[in-house]
């Protein structure tokens, strides 16, 4: 289809005029090949992400999943500025999965504004300026003289205007431009205000959004199933006789991932499953537990295994040749870490011979389409993957093998020709991995004489979140720091052992433990040189040349009025860290009671381009904050002899209502593209809360979380200077 | 067996065993999904309904124990701080995710109609009870806040 026909062929379809833009050359191949088959939103006239009802009502199309993060208001608004719509009447639907239509629809590491930034702005522009071609035709004036806003058009000179819906029919009878003019930033309405509001909040207060756990369908039945214990463990055998017996309990069958029991209702299906009587197989399963895998990565670092490490982030001459004179030592270890998500994992599936259907709050669409397909032995063209909101996903349902999604199609298929509802547990869900991996960091820092790192040495432990391609998440955040401007040599080492034990991308993923290393880490050298941490940070962005730091450190030293003195017992602790583009700063407010840090507040200071819904970029901010806080306080998942510890929020404390500090967000003025927002606020708080801990008693944190009476924190970490 | 069971003001008889928690009577059987699974141990707070107007885990409540009360949830939670609460929730864009709400609404709702203007600590043991992943929790503060000042203002 060529991109002239996908813009104008439609042209009004049931009333509603859309427009767009479309599919470059190479993606339409794809397309073909994703889509052979799917189902299709059907040609546009405006394009596929942009809409005009018959009454005016602009209908924004959302390719990226809405989890929670708010993106859906932030692709509405770049249309919507664009268009000079009335924020008012924009509405915004959810994309089904459409590799022709939309292209790649992955929703990841906080580029969903970032990505979209042109494509949105040009679709909204595109659509306005056929509005204004139209007006211009039909008044009979010149296209300059024409104004739009709020979704009215108008011709001042002549005192005329006509609404979107009255000129709806002439405007999709345009020629889209093929680069329509952008607003200059200056120019504004719309984007950067405090108007631009959720469209779901109603929805969410009523409880009437429809997320995958309540997807009703005539004649669905609800699968659980019943996983290993231990990670790599497989089925030996089963005796489904007692599981049969429960009352709604329909089949029970074995899959690649365990016993499938399929119900009429989920608390047949649950019983049901409590009913098994399952032996598995663990030759080849992970059977240590926490101490030992801590021990294993100790042994590592001090390069006392086999593995064989890769380099990152090197720098300078001979970077391995051994230190000498002033030597700062230091260790760190970070536990695994679930995401859970307060909606559990869930999908819905029905396979009927070739084809596929699956809805779910699916955020790596167009990777689970695949996923699906082959789960199904059938094409992805005949995969219809309708994407519904998640509640919450944090980065579980962005998982490469799609496994939760790919075991729904597997009972499905099984099934044949009915909806099935697969439902995890939460202990299903806490202990099925994919966690934020464990890891290990060894530090090793030559100071120079004028009280700054000369040298550097880092060796780290953690294991690969994809199975091919350099362990680069894992020190990302460490590569390329600013704290390295003073070093003449940098000697970066990357262990990446594998076992059973799955991980995955996790809200910020490397950076959620990089950053304590290194933000920690400054804070104790500071201290050491006996400067100010806020102080000695400048300095060192001044030789990296980093202005994005200096402009966050500034702004945030500024608001919390670093330096002054806070009530007896309290201390303030400063964090800065960059992920995915984004720069934030932190300062929390900590007490300590009976060795627990009380956080009362929390100052944060974002640089994260043009703010596009500065409300929203508020709100992730406040997300991040109680996301990492919880991870910081509590967050670990351990193993006592390959079997996980924590298996619901009872074994697993979650940050609750009256931990929650107050958070105060204020973002850098900018004119800079916008970058993302829905991760970067997790990394700085744990190292922040741990540099107010160092302030107050003078003991560096070595490991996380704070609290707990895990094997993590009681291990006996290695010396630390 | 079959339970006569009061929700939303309207009787239902469902055929279900008596243990099945009445979070699955709401969900499986009378297809009411508004209130949602979360753990299925009374410690998330994301079932939450109101049973006989306290605020109640229904993940942990048998039907033949709910059957004697009157239940109500979210889908048809009415009255001026039920009105209000939303308003607030509105106004502030609390929620984000949004799988907690119904939950941390059927709570916040409880509590204004027991307390006027609840203190900061008031809302922290009525809504400790209830988990937000996505960190909802100084709006849902706030918001709880406005909706009481938006009652006074009303009274
Ligand atoms: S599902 Fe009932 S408290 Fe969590
Ligand atoms: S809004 Fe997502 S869990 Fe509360």
């Amino acid at each position: 289809m060529t991109r002239r026909r996908m813009i104008l062929g439609g042209s009004l379809i049931g009333g509603a005029l859309i427009v767009g833009y479309t599919a470059t050359h190479p993606m339409q191949v794809a397309g073909a090949i994703l889509q052979g088959g799917g189902s299709d939103p059907g040609p546009s006239a405006f394009g596929p992400f942009v809409r005009i009802g018959s009454d005016g009502w602009v209908i924004v199309v959302n390719k990226q999943q809405e989890m929670g993060q708010g993106i859906h208001s932030g692709i509405a608004a770049m249309v919507a500025e664009e268009l000079d719509a009335d924020w008012d009447r924009v509405r915004v639907i959810e994309a089904r999965n459409n590799f022709r239509a939309y292209g790649l629809q992955m929703t990841a590491g906080s580029n969903a504004i970032a990505s979209n930034w042109d494509a949105m702005r040009n679709a909204g522009a595109a659509a306005r300026a056929m509005f204004v071609a139209a007006a211009a035709h039909r008044w009979n004036v010149s296209s300059q003289s024409i104004e739009v806003r709020d979704g009215v058009v108008s011709h001042p000179g002549s005192n005329r205007s006509a609404t979107f819906a009255d000129l709806l029919e002439d405007a999709s009878r345009q020629t889209p431009p093929q680069s329509p003019t952008l607003k200059q930033p200056e120019d504004y309405r719309l984007i950067g205000t405090d108007r631009v509001h959720r469209k779901d909040s109603l929805a969410k207060s009523t409880g009437a959004v429809i997320y995958t756990q309540d997807i009703q369908r005539p004649d669905m039945l609800v699968a659980m199933v019943a996983h290993s214990p231990r990670f790599g463990g497989t089925l030996a055998r089963f005796d489904a006789s007692d599981a049969l017996k429960v009352k709604d309990v329909v089949d029970v069958f074995a899959i690649e991932t365990g016993v499938a029991v399929v119900a009429k209702t989920t608390f047949a299906a649950r019983r049901g499953r409590d009913a098994l009587r399952i032996e598995w197989n663990d030759g080849e399963a992970e059977m240590r537990s926490t101490p030992e895998l801590i021990e294993y990565y100790h042994q590592i670092a001090a390069g006392r295994g086999d593995l064989e490490p890769s380099d990152f982030g090197t720098k300078g001459e001979n970077p391995g040749a051994p230190f000498d004179g002033d030597v700062v030592e230091f260790a760190f270890d970070f536990p695994y870490l679930a995401h859970a998500p307060m909606e559990t994992l869930d999908c819905v599936a029905q396979v009927d011979g070739w084809n596929v259907s699956i809805s779910s709050g699916a955020h790596l669409a167009t990777l689970d389409q695949v996923m699906a397909a082959i789960a199904a032995r059938t094409i992805p063209g005949k995969v219809d993957l309708e994407v519904v909101p998640a509640g919450g996903s944090f980065g579980r349902r962005g998982i490469m093998s799609s496994d939760y999604l790919v075991e729904c199609v597997r009972i499905a298929k099984r099934i044949q020709g009915r909806p099935i509802k697969l439902i995890w547990s939460r202990e299903d869900e806490m202990m099925s991995g994919y966690y934020r991996p464990m890891s290990h960091h060894r530090v090793w820092v030559q100071m120079g004489a004028d009280a700054f790192p000369a040298r550097w040495r880092v060796h780290s432990v953690c294991q690969a979140l994809t199975p091919i391609g350099p362990n680069f998440q894992a020190t990302e955040g460490i590569t390329n720091s600013p704290y390295f401007s003073t070093a003449s040599t940098v000697d970066g080492k990357i262990f990446s052992p594998s076992f059973p034990v799955v991980v995955g991308f996790w809200r910020s993923v490397g950076a959620s433990h990089t950053a304590f290393v290194m933000e920690h880490i400054i804070d104790q050298l500071a201290r050491r040189a006996d400067r100010d941490p806020a102080a000695y940070r400048r300095t060192l962005y001044e030789r990296a040349g980093d202005t994005r730091r200096i402009g966050v450190l500034d702004e945030l030293c500024h608001k919390v009025d670093w330096g002054s003195p806070l009530q007896p017992g309290w201390a303030r602790g400063l964090a800065i860290a960059e992920a995915f583009g984004t720069v934030v700063g932190q300062v929390a407010e900590v007490r300590l009671v009976d060795g627990r840090p009380i956080v009362r507040r929390v100052v944060a200071v974002v640089d994260c381009g043009i703010a596009v819904a500065p409300d929203q970029i508020a709100a992730q901010m406040e997300g991040g904050i109680g996301f990492g806080l919880s991870a910081a306080l509590y967050g670990a998942m351990t193993l006592k002899d390959g079997i996980v510890q924590e298996t619901n929020f009872d074994s697993h404390p979650v940050l609750r209502m009256n931990e929650m500090p107050a958070v105060e967000t204020h973002i850098i003025k900018s004119t800079s593209r916008p970058t993302g927002m829905g991760e970067p606020g997790v990394p700085p708080i744990a190292p922040a809360v741990a540099n107010a801990m160092l302030a107050l008693t003078g003991s560096p944190t070595k490991s996380l979380p704070f609290l707990s009476g895990n094997a993590l924190s009681n291990s006996d970490v290695s010396s630390q200077s | 067996m079959s339970y006569a069971i009061s929700v939303n003001g309207q009787i239902h008889h469902v055929e279900d065993d008596g243990q099945t928690p009445l979070l699955w009577v709401l969900r499986d059987t009378l297809k009411l999904t508004g209130t949602k699974y979360g753990c299925g141990v009374a410690q998330c707070g994301a079932c939450t309904v109101h049973v006989d107007g306290t605020p109640t885990r229904s993940c942990t409540l048998p039907l033949e124990v709910a059957a004697s009360a009157r239940i109500t949830t979210i889908e048809s939670i009415e009255g001026v701080e039920a009105q209000a609460i939303r308003d607030a929730w509105v106004a502030r864009d609390v929620p984000q995710c949004g799988f907690c709400q119904s939950g941390q609404i059927m709570s916040a709702v409880a509590l204004l109609r027991t307390l006027k203007t609840p203190t900061d600590r008031d809302i922290d043991v009525a809504m400790s009870g209830n988990i937000c992943r996505c960190a909802t929790y100084n709006r849902i503060r706030a918001a709880i806040h406005d909706a009481a000042a938006q009652l006074g203002t009303a009274r």
